[in-house]
């Protein structure tokens, strides 16, 4: 069923009884000509993907738990392209150009809020380098603008400009960057995919990975064998677990990462505003509530949970950017796995098994990410090439010496 | 995560005392090791979900690196070491 105005009013006419599952719930089949690993927003954007604009038919979506419970549905919900290095950018922005078409090619609201995101900086030498990024981003054709003290006074008279030890001097604006509603975003991709032929099974864990002379030829799973021709793995913070069914040995570490929501409150707060004094991210939600989230805990996680001190960190950093946070209440926290890899940048390759491809590392910028992820993903395993703007995500990189380490952090994954 | 980590040389402390460095069990190879030994170390990890070993460092006590061993999943801590008997065991 294609949603519009007119369905809508004609479904209320009806009582509402008339509207059908958004996807089907289909039994396994014993083979299929490539199957994904992971119902998650990437795993489900791949699949949308390879159908649509690579015609590739017979695809399966594995996830072990229900569509929408991992990452895609913990996140803070940003999307933005405003990053430094050649390797990213160009990759970001495909994202961010897929994500402004993205309610019209699914058919499917993703409420799309392009509010702008402000990253402030307290100190001269933030400024500098905020301001080299926004040039970096203008070379590769993206828009950043620089917010002066004053332009932030009349914009934002909430943030706390005077603090003694990070006083706010400015912020580097992206326009185009915002927000999006995530359940839809899983949602949408699911029934595109779905309303492409792709099956996407629920409730089905993926416990082995079988191998005949060097090639995959299918997943064991809860749900018995099923052959592939390819194997995609799209698995997040898992990605460790189910790349060792396969033997690979990955620059991959686990960490959790926690968001927190506060009450609903009157619309306060109208871009995405980030934190230079530490890592803090903060927007308010179409339904009023403050979405935020900062640094990840700092040790391996596989547990969707986060622990208190964190939280204590977070908020003290939220009421040190905007002191009037202190009176609201924080309703529900929440922890996500993140695949963290070795310089902070994703991975979108081929691995030494020649029918078995990966898709991991996405740090905690993976949501923004969501669509050129699956079309980059999704070209490379119909074409077994790798797509323009995602040449620098190897696997080798780390190896060859061609990180991208936006932070210059180094091999910390904790450090990113 | 446990809240308490039982530091060898000071006792039982509040886990916000140290600050994680990160997995312990990569072995530093050998300065004429190949490049591939060497990338392994920096880059590559078994990231377990469940048991593992990682340095962490007591920053806020004796400022010893420990090695705490500890599940991934249900964050119970089964053993906290001082780093160089942890080397010095591994070595023998």
């Amino acid at each position: 069923m294609r949603y519009s105005a007119l369905s809508i009013l004609r479904n209320a006419f009806k009582g509402n009884l008339g509207w059908t599952p958004a996807w089907r719930q289909p039994e396994p089949k014993p083979h299929y000509d490539v199957i994904i690993v992971g119902g998650g927003g990437h795993g489900l954007s791949t699949a949308y993907y390879l159908a649509k604009e690579f015609g590739v038919r017979n695809i399966a979506v594995l996830e072990k738990g229900y569509l929408g419970s991992g990452n895609v549905g913990r996140n803070t919900t940003i999307v933005r392209s405003n990053y430094l290095l050649p390797g990213n950018e160009p990759f970001y922005e495909f994202s961010l150009k897929l994500w402004e078409g993205l309610e019209q090619d699914l058919n499917y609201n993703v409420m799309l809020s392009q509010r702008g995101i402000i990253n402030l900086y307290h100190s001269d030498g933030q400024r500098d380098d905020y301001l080299r990024r926004g040039n970096a981003m203008w070379m590769e054709g993206v828009a950043a603008e620089n917010l002066t003290r004053a332009q932030l006074k009349s914009m934002l008279p909430f943030l706390n400009f005077d603090h003694a030890r990070y006083p706010i001097l400015g912020g580097l604006l992206q326009k185009r960057a915002g927000t999006a509603r995530h359940d839809a975003v899983a949602w949408g991709y699911a029934r595109g995919a779905d309303r492409h032929g792709v099956d996407i099974i629920q409730h089905c864990e993926v416990t082995g990975i079988r191998r005949e002379n060097g090639v995959v030829t299918g997943v064991e799973t809860s749900k018995g064998f099923i052959g592939c021709g390819k194997l995609a793995l799209a698995a997040a913070g898992n990605t460790s677990v189910v790349g060792e069914m396969a033997g690979l040995k990955l620059p991959i570490e686990s960490h959790v990462l926690q968001a927190f929501v506060t009450e609903g409150i009157k619309p306060a707060i109208h871009h995405v505003i980030t934190y230079g004094g530490g890592h803090f991210y903060i927007s308010q939600s179409d339904k009023g509530g403050l979405v935020f989230g900062a640094e990840i805990d700092g040790f391996t996680s596989y547990a969707q949970r986060g622990n208190l001190a964190t939280a204590e960190h977070v908020m003290e950093e939220g009421v040190t950017m905007i002191p009037g946070l202190s009176r609201v209440r924080v309703l529900r926290a929440w922890g996500g796995v993140m695949d963290m890899s070795m310089d902070g940048s994703p991975i979108i390759d081929r691995t030494p098994i020649d029918n078995l491809y990966l898709n991991c590392g996405w740090c905690y910028g993976g949501f923004k990410a969501t669509p050129a992820s699956g079309f980059c993903f999704a070209h490379l395993i119909a074409k077994n090439d790798p797509h323009p703007v995602a040449r620098a995500l190897r696997l080798d990189r780390f190896e060859r010496g061609y990180e991208i380490d936006e932070h210059g952090a180094g091999p910390q994954p904790n450090l990113h | 995560m446990a809240s308490l980590i039982t530091c060898p040389h000071c006792g039982t402390r509040p886990k916000e005392e140290f600050a994680v460095r990160g997995d312990a069990t990569p072995l530093r190879p050998d300065p004429a090791a190949s490049d591939e030994a060497w990338a392994d170390y920096v880059f590559v990890r078994a990231n377990p979900r469940g048991r593992t070993f990682e340095h962490w460092q007591h920053v806020a006590g004796c400022r010893r690196f420990l090695v705490v061993e500890r599940d991934t999943v249900t964050h119970e801590v089964y053993s906290v070491t001082d780093g160089a008997a942890f080397s010095r065991g591994r070595m023998a």
